[in-house]
Protein backbone atom coordinates (compact mmCIF):
# COMPACT_ATOMS: atom_id res chain seq x y z
CA UNK A 1 0.00 0.00 0.00
CA UNK A 2 1.45 3.80 -0.30
CA UNK A 3 1.79 5.34 2.79
CA UNK A 4 2.19 9.31 2.94
CA UNK A 5 5.23 10.01 4.98
CA UNK A 6 7.04 13.04 6.08
CA UNK A 7 8.99 13.55 2.57
CA UNK A 8 5.36 13.80 1.17
CA UNK A 9 4.42 16.24 3.22
CA UNK A 10 7.64 18.56 2.95
CA UNK A 11 7.53 18.19 -0.92
CA UNK A 12 4.15 19.68 -0.81
CA UNK A 13 5.23 22.48 2.02
CA UNK A 14 8.46 23.14 -1.10
CA UNK A 15 5.99 23.32 -3.83
CA UNK A 16 3.58 25.99 -2.05
CA UNK A 17 6.35 27.97 -0.94
CA UNK A 18 8.19 28.40 -4.60
CA UNK A 19 4.35 29.34 -6.12
CA UNK A 20 4.19 32.03 -3.00
CA UNK A 21 7.71 32.94 -4.14
CA UNK A 22 6.63 32.71 -7.36
CA UNK A 23 3.50 34.38 -7.45
CA UNK A 24 5.15 37.57 -5.46
CA UNK A 25 7.92 37.77 -8.25
CA UNK A 26 6.80 36.81 -11.38
CA UNK A 27 3.05 38.84 -10.73
CA UNK A 28 2.45 41.56 -12.79
CA UNK A 29 -0.98 41.77 -12.32
CA UNK A 30 -2.42 42.90 -8.98
CA UNK A 31 -1.35 43.34 -5.34
CA UNK A 32 -3.98 41.09 -4.07
CA UNK A 33 -1.98 38.29 -5.74
CA UNK A 34 0.94 39.30 -3.54
CA UNK A 35 -0.85 39.18 -0.44
CA UNK A 36 -2.28 35.64 -1.14
CA UNK A 37 1.30 34.52 -2.35
CA UNK A 38 2.70 35.57 0.59
CA UNK A 39 0.04 34.54 2.59
CA UNK A 40 0.97 30.53 0.81
CA UNK A 41 4.26 31.11 1.65
CA UNK A 42 3.55 30.96 5.39
CA UNK A 43 0.91 28.27 4.87
CA UNK A 44 3.77 25.95 3.54
CA UNK A 45 6.16 26.67 6.58
CA UNK A 46 3.06 25.80 9.05
CA UNK A 47 2.61 22.68 6.55
CA UNK A 48 6.51 22.32 7.56
CA UNK A 49 6.23 22.93 11.20
CA UNK A 50 3.35 20.13 11.84
CA UNK A 51 4.48 17.47 9.92
CA UNK A 52 7.94 17.70 11.96
CA UNK A 53 6.20 18.04 15.14
CA UNK A 54 4.20 14.71 14.08
CA UNK A 55 7.36 13.04 13.06
CA UNK A 56 9.38 13.95 16.14
CA UNK A 57 6.71 13.89 18.60
CA UNK A 58 7.33 17.35 19.86
CA UNK A 59 5.01 20.15 20.48
CA UNK A 60 6.99 22.80 20.10
CA UNK A 61 6.42 23.18 15.87
CA UNK A 62 2.49 23.34 16.84
CA UNK A 63 2.76 26.22 18.86
CA UNK A 64 4.87 27.73 16.75
CA UNK A 65 1.96 27.46 13.69
CA UNK A 66 0.02 28.86 16.03
CA UNK A 67 2.05 31.57 16.40
CA UNK A 68 2.32 31.77 12.80
CA UNK A 69 -0.64 31.61 12.09
CA UNK A 70 -2.04 34.58 14.54
CA UNK A 71 1.08 36.93 13.37
CA UNK A 72 -0.26 36.10 9.34
CA UNK A 73 -3.31 37.86 10.34
CA UNK A 74 -2.03 40.41 12.16
CA UNK A 75 -0.11 40.89 9.02
CA UNK A 76 -2.56 40.48 6.21
CA UNK A 77 -4.69 43.05 8.61
CA UNK A 78 -2.13 45.88 7.74
CA UNK A 79 -1.07 44.87 4.43
CA UNK A 80 -4.79 45.55 3.44
CA UNK A 81 -4.86 48.68 4.86
CA UNK A 82 -1.64 50.23 3.46
CA UNK A 83 -3.24 48.71 0.06
CA UNK A 84 -6.31 50.83 0.72
CA UNK A 85 -4.33 54.04 1.38
CA UNK A 86 -2.29 53.12 -1.92
CA UNK A 87 -5.68 52.84 -3.73
CA UNK A 88 -7.04 56.57 -2.22
CA UNK A 89 -3.78 58.22 -3.31
CA UNK A 90 -3.06 56.60 -6.91
CA UNK A 91 -6.46 55.71 -7.83
CA UNK A 92 -5.13 51.43 -8.74
CA UNK A 93 -3.50 48.42 -7.18
CA UNK A 94 -1.85 46.88 -10.34
CA UNK A 95 1.52 46.33 -9.64
CA UNK A 96 3.00 48.21 -12.70
CA UNK A 97 1.71 51.28 -11.57
CA UNK A 98 3.55 51.25 -8.02
CA UNK A 99 6.55 52.89 -9.80
CA UNK A 100 6.55 56.14 -8.58
CA UNK A 101 9.78 55.25 -6.64
CA UNK A 102 12.47 54.20 -8.70
CA UNK A 103 14.81 51.73 -7.73
CA UNK B 1 5.22 27.60 36.20
CA UNK B 2 5.96 30.82 36.41
CA UNK B 3 7.72 32.48 39.49
CA UNK B 4 8.44 35.53 40.14
CA UNK B 5 11.89 35.55 40.02
CA UNK B 6 11.72 34.56 36.27
CA UNK B 7 9.92 38.09 35.63
CA UNK B 8 12.69 40.43 36.42
CA UNK B 9 14.59 40.23 33.64
CA UNK B 10 12.17 41.00 31.26
CA UNK B 11 11.35 44.12 33.66
CA UNK B 12 12.20 46.63 31.11
CA UNK B 13 9.99 45.34 28.34
CA UNK B 14 7.28 44.67 30.50
CA UNK B 15 7.77 48.56 31.55
CA UNK B 16 7.76 49.24 27.93
CA UNK B 17 4.80 46.96 26.79
CA UNK B 18 2.79 48.05 29.30
CA UNK B 19 3.71 52.05 28.67
CA UNK B 20 2.96 51.85 25.32
CA UNK B 21 -1.03 50.57 26.26
CA UNK B 22 -1.10 53.33 28.64
CA UNK B 23 -0.03 55.82 26.41
CA UNK B 24 -2.26 54.71 23.58
CA UNK B 25 -5.40 54.79 26.04
CA UNK B 26 -4.14 58.67 26.36
CA UNK B 27 -3.72 59.37 22.93
CA UNK B 28 -7.25 58.13 22.94
CA UNK B 29 -9.73 59.33 25.49
CA UNK B 30 -7.57 63.06 25.46
CA UNK B 31 -9.58 65.45 22.86
CA UNK B 32 -7.29 67.59 21.94
CA UNK B 33 -4.15 67.42 19.53
CA UNK B 34 -1.66 65.56 21.48
CA UNK B 35 1.37 64.23 19.66
CA UNK B 36 3.57 66.75 21.26
CA UNK B 37 3.00 65.22 24.79
CA UNK B 38 2.64 61.76 24.00
CA UNK B 39 6.00 61.95 22.17
CA UNK B 40 7.95 63.30 25.23
CA UNK B 41 5.78 60.70 27.65
CA UNK B 42 7.61 58.63 25.03
CA UNK B 43 11.22 59.45 25.03
CA UNK B 44 10.90 59.34 29.16
CA UNK B 45 9.02 55.70 28.61
CA UNK B 46 12.60 55.27 26.77
CA UNK B 47 14.91 56.99 29.25
CA UNK B 48 13.47 54.73 32.79
CA UNK B 49 13.39 51.83 30.23
CA UNK B 50 16.89 52.52 29.72
CA UNK B 51 17.45 52.72 33.24
CA UNK B 52 15.83 49.51 34.20
CA UNK B 53 18.39 47.79 31.44
CA UNK B 54 21.10 49.06 33.23
CA UNK B 55 20.28 48.35 36.53
CA UNK B 56 19.76 44.68 35.22
CA UNK B 57 23.32 43.80 36.23
CA UNK B 58 26.10 41.97 34.25
CA UNK B 59 24.69 38.35 35.29
CA UNK B 60 22.90 36.28 32.59
CA UNK B 61 19.42 35.94 33.17
CA UNK B 62 16.95 33.46 31.37
CA UNK B 63 13.35 33.68 31.43
CA UNK B 64 9.95 31.88 30.13
CA UNK B 65 11.54 28.77 30.52
CA UNK B 66 14.57 29.70 28.01
CA UNK B 67 12.95 31.57 25.83
CA UNK B 68 14.55 35.07 26.43
CA UNK B 69 17.85 35.80 28.04
CA UNK B 70 18.88 39.46 28.97
CA UNK B 71 22.88 39.31 29.31
CA UNK B 72 25.35 41.93 28.43
CA UNK B 73 25.42 41.60 24.88
CA UNK B 74 21.77 42.31 25.21
CA UNK B 75 22.02 44.70 27.47
CA UNK B 76 24.69 46.77 25.09
CA UNK B 77 22.69 46.49 22.33
CA UNK B 78 19.40 47.62 23.89
CA UNK B 79 20.83 50.74 25.36
CA UNK B 80 21.51 51.36 21.50
CA UNK B 81 18.26 50.88 20.25
CA UNK B 82 16.88 53.03 23.14
CA UNK B 83 19.30 55.71 22.56
CA UNK B 84 18.19 55.34 18.80
CA UNK B 85 14.62 55.20 19.31
CA UNK B 86 14.85 58.44 21.37
CA UNK B 87 16.54 60.53 18.96
CA UNK B 88 14.33 59.40 16.33
CA UNK B 89 11.35 60.43 18.33
CA UNK B 90 13.09 64.11 19.56
CA UNK B 91 13.62 64.38 15.89
CA UNK B 92 10.17 63.75 14.93
CA UNK B 93 8.43 66.29 16.57
CA UNK B 94 8.87 69.51 14.37
CA UNK B 95 8.44 67.44 11.13
CA UNK B 96 4.92 65.71 12.32
CA UNK B 97 3.97 69.42 13.38
CA UNK B 98 5.00 71.32 10.40
CA UNK B 99 3.69 68.52 7.63
CA UNK B 100 0.57 68.43 9.84
CA UNK B 101 0.61 64.56 9.96
CA UNK B 102 0.66 65.02 13.50
CA UNK B 103 -0.97 61.68 15.28
CA UNK B 104 -0.28 60.70 18.52
CA UNK B 105 -0.22 56.88 17.16
CA UNK B 106 3.24 57.88 15.72
CA UNK B 107 5.21 57.91 18.93
CA UNK B 108 3.59 55.54 20.08
CA UNK B 109 4.21 52.76 17.05
CA UNK B 110 8.17 53.94 17.58
CA UNK B 111 7.54 52.54 20.94
CA UNK B 112 6.16 49.52 19.79
CA UNK B 113 8.60 48.72 17.14
CA UNK B 114 11.68 49.84 20.19
CA UNK B 115 9.47 47.03 22.22
CA UNK B 116 9.67 44.37 19.06
CA UNK B 117 13.61 45.23 18.68
CA UNK B 118 14.10 44.38 22.25
CA UNK B 119 12.44 41.66 22.07
CA UNK B 120 14.91 40.51 19.01
CA UNK B 121 17.95 41.50 20.60
CA UNK B 122 16.89 39.23 23.71
CA UNK B 123 15.45 36.29 21.88
CA UNK B 124 16.80 32.80 22.89
CA UNK B 125 14.28 30.83 20.92
CA UNK B 126 13.51 31.14 17.32
CA UNK B 127 9.79 31.37 18.30
CA UNK B 128 10.72 34.59 20.35
CA UNK B 129 12.92 35.81 17.81
CA UNK B 130 9.94 35.41 15.14
CA UNK B 131 7.43 37.22 17.14
CA UNK B 132 9.97 40.05 18.16
CA UNK B 133 10.76 40.49 15.00
CA UNK B 134 7.31 40.69 13.68
CA UNK B 135 6.34 42.62 16.35
CA UNK B 136 9.31 45.51 14.93
CA UNK B 137 8.19 44.95 11.44
CA UNK B 138 4.43 45.88 11.85
CA UNK B 139 5.27 48.79 13.33
CA UNK B 140 7.70 49.94 11.04
CA UNK B 141 5.32 48.70 8.18
CA UNK B 142 2.49 51.43 9.66
CA UNK B 143 5.29 53.85 9.61
CA UNK B 144 6.57 54.01 6.60
CA UNK B 145 3.24 54.55 5.13
CA UNK B 146 2.57 57.39 8.03
CA UNK B 147 1.63 60.40 6.01
CA UNK B 148 -0.86 58.78 4.28
CA UNK B 149 -1.64 61.79 1.93
CA UNK B 150 1.25 61.19 0.29
CA UNK B 151 1.92 58.97 -2.75
CA UNK B 152 5.26 58.52 -2.13
CA UNK B 153 5.33 57.47 1.63
CA UNK B 154 1.83 55.38 0.91
CA UNK B 155 4.28 53.56 -2.38
CA UNK B 156 7.06 52.87 0.51
CA UNK B 157 4.94 51.14 3.42
CA UNK B 158 3.53 49.28 0.45
CA UNK B 159 7.13 47.76 -1.01
CA UNK B 160 8.54 47.66 2.86
CA UNK B 161 5.53 45.47 3.49
CA UNK B 162 5.62 43.22 0.35
CA UNK B 163 9.28 42.83 0.78
CA UNK B 164 9.31 42.54 4.44
CA UNK B 165 6.86 39.70 4.35
CA UNK B 166 8.81 37.92 1.77
CA UNK B 167 11.51 38.44 4.15
CA UNK B 168 9.61 37.07 6.86
CA UNK B 169 8.54 33.74 4.84
CA UNK B 170 11.82 32.96 4.14
CA UNK B 171 13.22 33.32 7.81
CA UNK B 172 10.54 31.27 8.87
CA UNK B 173 11.07 28.55 6.05
CA UNK B 174 14.63 28.51 6.99
CA UNK B 175 13.55 27.79 10.88
CA UNK B 176 10.86 25.44 10.08
CA UNK B 177 13.79 22.91 8.35
CA UNK B 178 16.21 23.62 11.36
CA UNK B 179 13.27 22.79 13.67
CA UNK B 180 12.92 19.58 11.30
CA UNK B 181 16.61 18.56 11.18
CA UNK B 182 18.09 19.61 14.22
CA UNK B 183 14.52 19.04 16.45
CA UNK B 184 14.37 21.85 18.61
CA UNK B 185 14.24 25.74 18.23
CA UNK B 186 16.03 26.85 21.24
CA UNK B 187 19.25 28.26 20.77
CA UNK B 188 20.66 26.80 23.24
CA UNK B 189 19.54 23.28 21.70
CA UNK B 190 20.54 24.34 18.47
CA UNK B 191 24.49 24.86 19.83
CA UNK B 192 24.14 21.89 21.56
CA UNK B 193 23.21 19.39 18.52
CA UNK B 194 26.54 21.66 16.00
CA UNK B 195 28.60 20.96 18.73
CA UNK B 196 27.98 17.51 19.04
CA UNK B 197 28.20 16.92 15.17
CA UNK B 198 30.94 19.16 15.28
CA UNK B 199 33.03 16.78 18.01
CA UNK B 200 32.27 14.12 15.78
CA UNK B 201 33.59 15.86 12.43
CA UNK B 202 29.99 14.99 11.11
CA UNK B 203 29.08 17.28 8.17
CA UNK B 204 25.66 19.04 8.82
CA UNK B 205 23.05 17.55 6.62
CA UNK B 206 21.12 19.24 3.60
CA UNK B 207 17.96 20.35 5.86
CA UNK B 208 20.32 21.96 8.48
CA UNK B 209 22.64 24.21 5.40
CA UNK B 210 19.27 24.93 3.78
CA UNK B 211 17.84 26.31 6.52
CA UNK B 212 20.67 27.81 7.92
CA UNK B 213 21.24 29.50 4.25
CA UNK B 214 17.38 30.84 4.44
CA UNK B 215 17.57 32.23 7.79
CA UNK B 216 20.80 34.45 6.45
CA UNK B 217 18.96 35.44 3.89
CA UNK B 218 15.45 36.73 5.92
CA UNK B 219 17.90 38.58 8.42
CA UNK B 220 19.73 39.95 5.09
CA UNK B 221 16.47 41.52 4.17
CA UNK B 222 15.89 42.78 7.54
CA UNK B 223 19.83 44.79 7.71
CA UNK B 224 19.35 45.46 4.11
CA UNK B 225 22.30 43.57 3.04
CA UNK B 226 23.35 42.97 -0.45
CA UNK B 227 21.33 40.88 -2.60
CA UNK B 228 18.16 41.47 -0.51
CA UNK B 229 18.63 45.44 -0.54
CA UNK B 230 16.71 46.55 -3.22
CA UNK B 231 13.73 47.92 -1.13
CA UNK B 232 16.20 50.36 0.80
CA UNK B 233 16.73 52.95 -1.12
CA UNK B 234 12.89 53.06 -2.08
CA UNK B 235 11.40 52.86 1.10
CA UNK B 236 14.44 55.30 2.62
CA UNK B 237 13.34 57.75 0.04
CA UNK B 238 9.25 57.66 0.45
CA UNK B 239 8.99 57.12 3.69
CA UNK B 240 8.50 60.45 5.93
CA UNK B 241 12.16 61.60 6.80
CA UNK B 242 12.05 61.17 10.31
CA UNK B 243 10.69 57.48 9.98
CA UNK B 244 13.81 57.05 7.58
CA UNK B 245 16.12 58.68 10.16
CA UNK B 246 14.42 55.53 12.30
CA UNK B 247 14.67 53.24 9.90
CA UNK B 248 18.29 54.04 9.51
CA UNK B 249 19.33 53.42 12.80
CA UNK B 250 17.14 52.04 15.28
CA UNK B 251 15.37 48.44 13.35
CA UNK B 252 19.35 47.91 11.81
CA UNK B 253 20.73 47.90 15.37
CA UNK B 254 18.58 45.47 16.65
CA UNK B 255 18.55 42.95 13.22
CA UNK B 256 22.59 43.10 13.17
CA UNK B 257 22.58 42.33 17.10
CA UNK B 258 20.20 39.59 16.51
CA UNK B 259 22.24 38.36 13.65
CA UNK B 260 25.38 38.58 15.54
CA UNK B 261 23.66 36.33 18.36
CA UNK B 262 21.90 33.92 15.99
CA UNK B 263 25.51 33.41 14.05
CA UNK B 264 27.48 33.03 17.47
CA UNK B 265 24.89 31.05 19.59
CA UNK B 266 23.48 28.15 17.88
CA UNK B 267 25.64 28.48 14.16
CA UNK B 268 28.52 29.27 16.60
CA UNK B 269 30.49 25.48 15.35
CA UNK B 270 29.16 25.79 11.83
CA UNK B 271 30.95 29.14 10.88
CA UNK B 272 32.78 26.92 8.18
CA UNK B 273 29.54 27.21 6.38
CA UNK B 274 28.25 30.62 7.25
CA UNK B 275 31.39 32.70 6.81
CA UNK B 276 31.72 32.04 3.16
CA UNK B 277 27.97 33.50 3.00
CA UNK B 278 28.73 36.24 5.17
CA UNK B 279 32.15 37.33 3.69
CA UNK B 280 29.99 37.26 0.18
CA UNK B 281 27.44 39.54 1.29
CA UNK B 282 29.79 41.89 3.19
CA UNK B 283 31.83 42.10 -0.04
CA UNK B 284 28.84 42.85 -2.13
CA UNK B 285 27.16 45.07 -0.17
CA UNK B 286 30.32 47.12 0.54
CA UNK B 287 30.62 47.36 -3.25
CA UNK B 288 26.93 48.42 -4.34
CA UNK B 289 26.89 50.94 -1.29
CA UNK B 290 30.02 52.63 -2.94
CA UNK B 291 29.39 52.84 -6.06
CA UNK B 292 25.40 52.73 -6.38
CA UNK B 293 25.68 56.01 -4.23
CA UNK B 294 27.91 58.06 -6.47
CA UNK B 295 25.17 58.50 -8.73
CA UNK B 296 21.94 59.99 -6.27
CA UNK B 297 20.71 63.08 -6.17
CA UNK B 298 18.53 62.64 -3.38
CA UNK B 299 20.00 62.75 -0.42
CA UNK B 300 17.66 59.87 1.40
CA UNK B 301 18.51 57.47 -1.10
CA UNK B 302 22.08 58.54 -0.78
CA UNK B 303 21.60 57.41 2.91
CA UNK B 304 19.76 54.72 1.90
CA UNK B 305 23.56 53.35 0.09
CA UNK B 306 25.48 54.51 2.41
CA UNK B 307 24.37 52.30 5.26
CA UNK B 308 23.72 49.79 2.92
CA UNK B 309 27.51 50.18 2.50
CA UNK B 310 27.92 50.45 6.70
CA UNK B 311 25.99 47.16 6.72
CA UNK B 312 28.74 45.67 4.49
CA UNK B 313 31.64 46.90 7.02
CA UNK B 314 29.85 45.35 9.87
CA UNK B 315 29.29 41.96 8.27
CA UNK B 316 33.16 42.08 8.06
CA UNK B 317 33.66 42.37 11.56
CA UNK B 318 30.40 39.02 11.56
CA UNK B 319 32.35 36.96 9.15
CA UNK B 320 35.74 37.32 11.69
CA UNK B 321 33.17 35.47 14.09
CA UNK B 322 35.39 36.21 17.43
CA UNK B 323 35.73 37.95 20.07
CA UNK B 324 37.78 40.55 18.73
CA UNK B 325 35.78 40.87 15.69
CA UNK B 326 32.09 41.19 17.65
CA UNK B 327 33.80 43.56 19.81
CA UNK B 328 34.35 45.71 16.89
CA UNK B 329 31.19 45.35 15.24
CA UNK B 330 29.00 46.78 18.55
CA UNK B 331 31.72 49.71 18.95
CA UNK B 332 30.70 50.45 14.87
CA UNK B 333 27.34 50.30 15.68
CA UNK B 334 27.42 52.82 18.58
CA UNK B 335 29.50 54.98 16.05
CA UNK B 336 27.33 54.59 13.37
CA UNK B 337 23.77 55.87 15.17
CA UNK B 338 25.53 59.17 16.45
CA UNK B 339 26.59 59.39 12.41
CA UNK B 340 23.40 58.48 11.21
CA UNK B 341 20.86 60.58 13.47
CA UNK B 342 23.17 63.59 13.37
CA UNK B 343 23.44 63.28 9.75
CA UNK B 344 19.51 62.88 9.41
CA UNK B 345 19.13 66.10 12.10
CA UNK B 346 20.84 68.50 9.01
CA UNK B 347 18.51 66.82 6.36
CA UNK B 348 15.55 67.01 8.47
CA UNK B 349 16.68 70.66 8.71
CA UNK B 350 16.43 71.10 4.96
CA UNK B 351 13.85 73.21 4.05
CA UNK B 352 13.49 75.99 1.74
CA UNK B 353 10.39 78.61 2.77
CA UNK B 354 9.00 76.06 4.84
CA UNK B 355 8.63 73.26 2.29
CA UNK B 356 11.07 70.25 2.91
CA UNK B 357 13.82 69.71 0.43
CA UNK B 358 15.63 66.27 -0.42
CA UNK B 359 17.71 67.16 -3.15
CA UNK B 360 21.92 67.11 -2.47
CA UNK B 361 22.36 70.45 -4.88
CA UNK B 362 20.01 72.24 -2.14
CA UNK B 363 22.66 72.01 0.42
CA UNK B 364 25.01 74.08 -2.12
CA UNK B 365 27.05 77.10 -0.25
CA UNK B 366 25.65 75.79 2.92
CA UNK B 367 29.16 77.05 4.43
CA UNK B 368 28.41 80.50 3.26
CA UNK B 369 24.23 80.55 4.57
CA UNK B 370 24.42 78.39 7.95
CA UNK B 371 28.23 77.68 8.75
CA UNK B 372 27.53 75.83 11.69
CA UNK B 373 25.40 73.49 10.16
CA UNK B 374 27.77 72.32 7.44
CA UNK B 375 30.61 72.19 9.57
CA UNK B 376 28.09 69.64 11.69
CA UNK B 377 27.75 67.61 8.02
CA UNK B 378 31.10 68.37 6.91
CA UNK B 379 32.22 66.14 10.50
CA UNK B 380 29.64 63.52 9.83
CA UNK B 381 30.62 63.09 6.25
CA UNK B 382 34.12 63.00 7.39
CA UNK B 383 33.77 60.32 9.91
CA UNK B 384 30.92 58.56 7.64
CA UNK B 385 34.14 57.58 4.97
CA UNK B 386 36.26 56.99 7.71
CA UNK B 387 38.49 59.59 7.77
CA UNK B 388 41.20 59.84 11.02
CA UNK B 389 40.91 61.13 14.13
CA UNK B 390 36.77 60.97 13.44
CA UNK B 391 34.88 57.88 15.07
CA UNK B 392 33.78 56.31 11.87
CA UNK B 393 37.80 55.51 11.31
CA UNK B 394 37.95 53.38 14.45
CA UNK B 395 34.57 51.90 13.96
CA UNK B 396 35.90 50.32 10.70
CA UNK B 397 40.06 49.81 11.82
CA UNK B 398 38.20 48.02 14.46
CA UNK B 399 36.79 45.42 11.89
CA UNK B 400 39.45 45.40 9.62
CA UNK B 401 41.87 44.44 12.27
CA UNK B 402 39.18 41.65 13.66
CA UNK B 403 39.07 40.15 10.04
CA UNK B 404 42.77 40.39 9.45
CA UNK B 405 43.35 38.53 12.84
CA UNK B 406 40.90 35.96 11.80
CA UNK B 407 43.01 35.56 8.63
CA UNK B 408 40.48 37.16 6.45
CA UNK B 409 43.08 39.14 4.28
CA UNK B 410 40.84 39.62 1.22
CA UNK B 411 37.78 40.34 2.88
CA UNK B 412 39.74 43.25 4.88
CA UNK B 413 41.71 44.30 1.61
CA UNK B 414 38.43 45.31 -0.59
CA UNK B 415 36.48 46.49 2.56
CA UNK B 416 39.19 49.03 2.23
CA UNK B 417 39.18 49.86 -1.40
CA UNK B 418 35.26 49.97 -1.32
CA UNK B 419 35.57 52.35 1.48
CA UNK B 420 38.00 54.34 -1.29
CA UNK B 421 35.70 54.71 -3.52
CA UNK B 422 32.64 55.24 -0.68
CA UNK B 423 34.84 58.44 0.21
CA UNK B 424 33.96 59.85 -3.10
CA UNK B 425 30.74 60.51 -2.48
CA UNK B 426 31.11 61.70 0.82
CA UNK B 427 33.45 64.31 -0.06
CA UNK B 428 31.30 65.38 -2.85
CA UNK B 429 28.79 66.85 -0.41
CA UNK B 430 31.41 68.34 1.18
CA UNK B 431 32.08 69.87 -1.84
CA UNK B 432 28.71 70.88 -2.78
CA UNK B 433 28.26 72.56 0.66
CA UNK B 434 32.19 74.56 0.73
CA UNK B 435 32.97 75.39 -2.53
CA UNK B 436 29.28 75.48 -4.62
CA UNK B 437 27.37 78.72 -5.66
CA UNK B 438 24.90 79.20 -2.86
CA UNK B 439 21.95 77.83 -4.01
CA UNK B 440 18.61 79.34 -2.10
CA UNK B 441 19.07 79.43 1.62
CA UNK B 442 17.44 77.14 3.71
CA UNK B 443 15.27 78.00 6.68
CA UNK B 444 16.65 79.17 9.64
CA UNK B 445 16.65 78.58 12.75
CA UNK B 446 16.94 75.41 13.16
CA UNK B 447 14.47 73.57 15.77
CA UNK B 448 15.84 72.92 19.43
CA UNK B 449 15.72 68.96 19.33
CA UNK B 450 17.40 69.04 15.94
CA UNK B 451 20.27 71.49 17.35
CA UNK B 452 20.44 69.39 20.17
CA UNK B 453 21.05 66.35 18.47
CA UNK B 454 23.58 67.26 16.12
CA UNK B 455 25.33 69.05 18.67
CA UNK B 456 25.01 65.73 20.61
CA UNK B 457 26.42 63.24 17.25
CA UNK B 458 29.14 65.98 16.94
CA UNK B 459 30.66 65.61 19.95
CA UNK B 460 30.40 61.98 20.36
CA UNK B 461 32.09 61.93 16.45
CA UNK B 462 34.91 64.24 17.52
CA UNK B 463 35.21 62.74 21.09
CA UNK B 464 35.72 59.30 21.19
CA UNK B 465 39.14 59.50 19.35
CA UNK B 466 40.28 61.08 23.02
CA UNK B 467 37.83 59.02 25.13
CA UNK B 468 36.89 55.97 23.43
CA UNK B 469 37.60 53.96 27.28
CA UNK B 470 33.70 54.09 27.45
CA UNK B 471 32.45 52.58 24.61
CA UNK B 472 36.01 50.00 24.20
CA UNK B 473 35.32 48.75 27.23
CA UNK B 474 31.62 48.21 27.30
CA UNK B 475 31.59 46.53 23.98
CA UNK B 476 34.30 44.15 25.12
CA UNK B 477 32.32 43.27 27.64
CA UNK B 478 29.06 42.56 25.62
CA UNK B 479 31.22 40.45 22.78
CA UNK B 480 32.49 38.55 25.32
CA UNK B 481 29.53 37.19 26.96
CA UNK B 482 28.65 35.29 23.15
CA UNK B 483 32.27 33.79 23.31
CA UNK B 484 32.60 32.04 27.33
CA UNK B 485 35.09 30.02 26.39
CA UNK B 486 37.68 32.38 25.34
CA UNK B 487 36.79 34.19 28.59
Amino acid sequence: MFEIGLSHYLSVAAILFTLGVFGIFLNRKNVIIIMMSVELMLLAVNINFVAFSSYLHDLVGQVFAMFILTVAAAEAAIGLAIVVVFFRNRGTIAVEEISQLKG
Amino acid sequence: MIKTLDLVPVLPELFVAVAGLALLMLGVFRKEDNTKPISVLVILVLAAAMVLVSSLGSERHVAFGGLFVADRFAGFAKALVLLASAFATAMSLQFLEKEKIGRFEYPVLVLFATLGMMMMISANDFMSLYLGLELQSLSLYVLAAFQRDSLKSTEAGLKYFVLGALASGMLLYGVSLLYGFAGTTSFEGLAKVFAAGHEHGVKPSLGIVAGLVFVLAGLSFKISAVPFHMWAPDVYEGAPTPVTAFFAVAPKIAALCLLIRVMTGPFGDLIEQWRQVVSFIAVASMFIGAFAAVAQTNIKRLMAYSSIGHVGFILVGVAAGSNLGIQGVLIYLAIYLFMNVGTFAVILSMRQKGRMVEGIADLAGLSKTNPVMAFVMAVLMFSMAGIPPLAGFWGKFYVFMAAIEAHLYTLAILGVLSSVVGTFYYLRIIKIMYFDEPAEALDRPVGQSLALVMAVSTLVVLAFTFLPAPLVTGAKAAASVLFPAAG
